[in-house]
């Protein structure tokens, strides 16, 4: 029904006049990840509708093509070479999960495509035919941990997530950097639920057995989706505190909030590339922007919005310089661009596809926004694979001089996998 | 001269010196107010660190707006004015409001309105709210509420250092609540252990072998504890000894508890099976409909309490009261509709059943997601029914899974009453064990069957109402819970709903007793594996049904 609703709203490919050129837009629209996905294809378009006002592209007008592919993962395959082949877009915006992201990547390297990932993932992959605007696991998971050992003083750690391949990989590193650290392992406990989990009352008993051994407990949350309503519901029922034992979640922000009450989780921890409350002229134009657009002052803004942001401004200026939207002339040209995001800093597109993005770590308070409490001093850039796995300590991703997404420095190889 | 205050850690002092000489100019106060005033202007551009010691120092000040000023700092009521960089505390006020009225800290009095865009708040951390915590628990020793006085005690026990065990030892002495008393006594004991005096430090183990808490067992375990070198930390040998009998005694109780606490968590568990299982023990078991949409009707149920809701926004506490009877009617209807649209004409014909109803569960949800959106929608939790009932220092059940608990067993009772001691649940019994006779006897049985489908969907849409409470109101909800419920009914033995509850429970016990073990994934799924086992020995499950109807 919403798949008819949204080819009947937005003209589709084989009546637009030539004279335009075609963003995709790959978000799940219905289903499961709708609540956030939905949000990032109303970016794109606020983004596209702005670059139209400014007389578009290349003296040429933005037309989105918007397809749903319904949180269903093998239909992002589907829907991404469907606005490859039929619709030739010259560029797609999509994908939150990382199952759905490692769904179309085959499809984008079959087809040559350009895809620009907003949100921030496990790591361990660098495509040509993928810019990764979300954060990689030491822009986000690695400066929290950090930030809660020295800062805080954090002994012990639970890594608590959800049963899918983003929390399983990054808590692989995590543990790993633990190690590294000096963190024994009795000292680490690692768990993880179901999807839509909902009787939590085990596990946060669990955590709070575990953090009262003595030593400074954190919990570092990769719950993914709605099984972190009733996970806070819970941590405030039985009274965990942020004082206590802080919880550190990397996929919890504004968005998600907005529909919880924030009070009693006041001081739990987010680590983010970008907070709706950092005060910047370009942040407030950004917000008010959205506002606008969205008819809704009450709506928040969230991190993967500015990493839209952020890939947006850097498509158009990649196709600025190389002069046309040809894919393989825009993916030359990306590497080495700068664009400002919206909290005062510079992206740059590194030679490995992803960006340089500044850390924040924030505290939740009582209206559900987050006041930053550290920063890292300048940006970060991505590394797309992490030197604290053993396997993976000697590859490097470089796709301007070495042109491979896996090159084994040790063996002199580019391993190729499934890229070459 | 921001950047000074940032980078010059170490010297703020001399910012403390600036401030008094501007501040001290415009007021001319005693020593008192100045050192309040500055350490209170200072607040604008410090770190977190520097913040805590300001907070150590307005602490110190005896300023008597001292306790005000932190307690607005605690709730994140104080502001910087960014036009000259001074500090004023806002009134209470909605987050977002336009502008705020300020109020002057050290006066109290109201100070004018500023935009909510010229003033900046000063940011709080997790370490500096403690500090505050800590700070402002002085002052709540002497507060006129036992409960305050309570929080106030575990709040300083938090940090016992000279002054605040001197503080507690004062109080001690005045005190006349009991559980106060305990409290401090605990306190005072903790910090006697670290004393030197062999007698003070032997009479605070037994002091301490009373309580149940794990920071006191670590405490004890630090004494029996050996060092790297194998020689002793605590070189004292009857204070080790009155350690570990103390720890003896610590532990076996506390191991107790936390058994008496996985059973409460399976029972709470089991409470929500049997709750979304009776629904169906009543369809499935009594009329043999196998109802698909059943999970349907659960989330049907818990829809109506968003929408009651809705409707009576300033009552949350008694919505969810009102929500009970809401669901009970519109799920119940909805049955019936099911019933005498679709399944009448299918009675005796199961599988066309299990399809139809299957059917009806996909239009269901696809009419709530057209109707709300296919976002979760938020019921909120009343005051009632969040925190957690502590029975003492190693038990505790959070109160929403302790009335879901009750609620479960009234919805059962009310049941069990209505099946057994009204002429309907005579009449449904008489349609289930023998139609033809019933017929023969002039009870319209068609009737009897559109009422009987009607009350099981209704108990069903009551469990949606509880589900609401503890997971996430969706159009998926009833998928998530279905096949749940079609385990326990069969468990226990299609058609008992005694079978039922005792079955809903026992696999919420066994499945929170394996979770330690196994993790989450892996208890349901020994659970089902035990399940199945047992239906292999037992096929007509816990309660078999017995009589001529169970020989058809």
């Amino acid at each position: 029904m919403l798949l008819l609703a949204m080819a009947l709203g937005f003209p589709r490919s084989s009546h637009a006049q030539n004279d335009t050129i075609k963003v995709g837009v790959l978000h799940s629209l219905s289903g499961t990840m709708a609540i956030s996905e939905t949000t990032l294809k109303d970016t794109i378009l606020m983004m596209i509708d702005e670059q139209n006002k400014k007389g578009g592209l290349l003296g040429k007008k933005l037309e989105p093509v918007v397809v749903d592919p319904a949180s269903n993962w093998p239909l992002f395959a589907e829907k991404a070479q469907e606005l490859l082949e039929k619709d030739k877009v010259a560029v797609v915006f999509g994908c939150w999960t990382s199952v759905s992201r490692k769904s179309v990547l085959p499809v984008f390297e079959k087809d040559n495509g350009l895809l620009f990932y907003p949100v921030q993932y496990e790591g361990e992959e660098s495509s040509k035919n993928v810019i990764y605007t979300g954060a990689a696991p030491n822009q986000q998971a690695i400066p929290a941990v950090d930030y809660l050992m020295k800062e805080v003083g954090v002994k012990r750690w639970v890594l608590e997530g959800t049963d899918y391949v983003y929390p399983r990989t990054t808590n692989k590193i995590l543990e790993a950097y633990l190690h590294s650290k000096g963190v024994k392992p009795e000292d680490i406990s690692i768990s993880y639920t179901p999807f839509g989990y909902s009787d939590w009352q085990a596990r946060v008993a669990a955590i709070k057995k575990f953090g009262s051994a003595g030593k400074k407990t954190a919990v570092v949350s990769t719950i993914n989706g709605d099984a972190n309503v009733p996970f806070y519901k819970e941590l405030a029922n039985q009274k965990i505190s942020a004082e206590d034992i802080p919880v550190v979640a990397f996929s919890v922000g504004e968005e998600e909030l907005s529909g919880l009450d924030a009070k009693p989780l006041v001081g739990h921890l987010a680590a983010w590339n970008y907070f709706e409350s950092i005060n910047t002229p370009a942040n407030k134009a950004f917000i008010a922007q959205w506002h606008t657009f969205i008819k809704n002052p009450k709506r928040t803004t969230n991190d993967p919005m500015e990493a839209h942001y952020i890939g947006f401004n850097l498509w158009v200026k990649a196709v600025q310089k190389a002069g046309t939207t040809n894919v393989d002339k825009v993916i030359a040209a990306l590497p080495g661009l700068e664009t400002p995001n919206l909290t005062g800093g510079i992206a740059k597109v590194l030679p490995n596809h992803h960006i340089t993005k500044p850390v924040y770590i924030g505290e939740v308070r009582a209206d559900g926004q987050f006041d930053v409490v550290w920063k890292t001093s300048t940006t970060v850039p991505g590394q797309a694979w992490s030197p604290y796995l053993p396997s993976d300590k000697n590859i490097v991703a470089d796709w301007v001089t070495l042109k491979c997404g896996n090159y084994n420095t040790a063996t002199k190889k580019c391993s190729g996998q499934n890229y070459k | 001269m921001k950047q000074f205050f940032f980078r010059g850690g170490r010297q703020w002092w001399f910012a403390l010196l600036l401030a008094i000489q501007s501040f001290g100019v415009a007021y001319a106060q005693s020593p008192v107010e100045n050192t309040f005033l500055a350490s209170v202007g200072a607040l604008c551009n410090a770190s977190f660190d520097e913040k805590g010691k300001i907070v150590e120092h307005i602490a110190q000040s005896g300023h008597p707006s001292t306790q005000p000023v932190l307690a607005a700092f605690l709730d994140d009521r104080v502001y910087c004015r960014n036009r000259d960089q001074k500090v004023f505390l806002v009134a209470p006020g909605p987050e977002d409001a336009p502008s705020v009225s300020l109020i002057d800290p050290l006066t109290l009095k109201d100070a004018g309105t500023a935009s909510a865009d010229d003033v900046t708040k000063v940011v709080t951390n997790n370490h500096l709210r403690r500090v505050l915590q800590t700070t402002l628990a002085r002052f709540g020793l002497s507060s006129s509420r036992a409960a305050d006085r309570l929080q106030a005690v575990k709040d300083i026990e938090r940090d016992l250092n000279p002054g605040n065990v001197q503080l507690l030892r004062e109080r001690s002495s005045q005190e006349s609540n009991s559980k106060v008393k305990r409290e401090i006594a605990v306190a005072l004991a903790l910090s006697d252990l670290d004393g030197s005096d062999a007698q003070a430090r032997l009479a605070a183990i037994s002091t301490l072998r009373g309580s149940l808490r794990q920071d006191v067992l670590n405490k004890l375990q630090s004494l029996v504890e050996k060092s790297s070198d194998g020689t002793f930390t605590e070189s004292d040998e009857h204070i080790r000894k009155a350690a570990a009998a103390a720890i003896k005694s610590i532990e076996s109780r506390r191991s107790f508890y936390s058994g008496v606490q996985t059973v409460l968590f399976g029972l709470s568990l089991g409470s929500i099976l049997v709750l979304i299982a009776i629904g169906l023990g009543i369809t499935f078991g009594v009329m043999g409909v196998i109802n698909m949409a059943h999970g349907e009707l659960m989330m049907l149920g818990a829809y109506s309490t968003y929408v009651v809701q809705m409707a009576m926004p300033g009552y949350i506490g008694s919505s969810l009261l009102v929500a009970v009877p809401v669901a009970f009617l519109v799920s119940g209807l909805m049955g019936i509709l099911i019933e005498r649209t679709v399944i009448r004409f299918l009675y005796g014909r199961p599988l066309e059943t299990l399809l139809a109803t299957f059917g009806v569960s996909l239009i269901l949800q696809q009419l709530v997601r057209t109707t709300f959106t296919a976002l979760n929608r938020e019921v909120k939790t009343p005051d009632w029914m969040s925190g957690t009932l502590q029975l003492n220092e190693a038990l505790s059940i959070t109160y929403n899974r302790l009335y879901i608990l009750i609620f479960t067993l009234l919805v059962f009772a009310a049941l069990l009453m209505v099946l057994k001691k009204t002429r309907i649940g005579l009449e449904i019994r008489a349609v289930a064990q023998n139609r033809a006779m019933a017929k023969a006897m002039g009870i319209r049985s068609d009737w009897v069957d559109a009422i009987t489908f009607g009350l099981g969907s209704g108990v069903a849409g009551i469990a949606g109402v509880a589900l609401s409470q503890v997971t996430n109101v969706n159009a998926n909800l009833g998928q998530s819970y279905i096949i749940d419920a079609f385990m326990v009914v069969v468990f226990g033995g299609v058609g008992s709903l005694w079978g039922a509850m005792v079955a809903g429970l026992l696999m919420g016990v066994v499945d929170q007793l394996l979770q330690p073990y196994a993790g989450a994934v892996l208890a349901k799924i020994f659970v089902l594996i035990a399940l199945i086992l047992f239906i292999q020995a037992r096929p007509r499950g816990l309660f078999p049904a017995t009589g001529r109807a169970a020989e058809s």
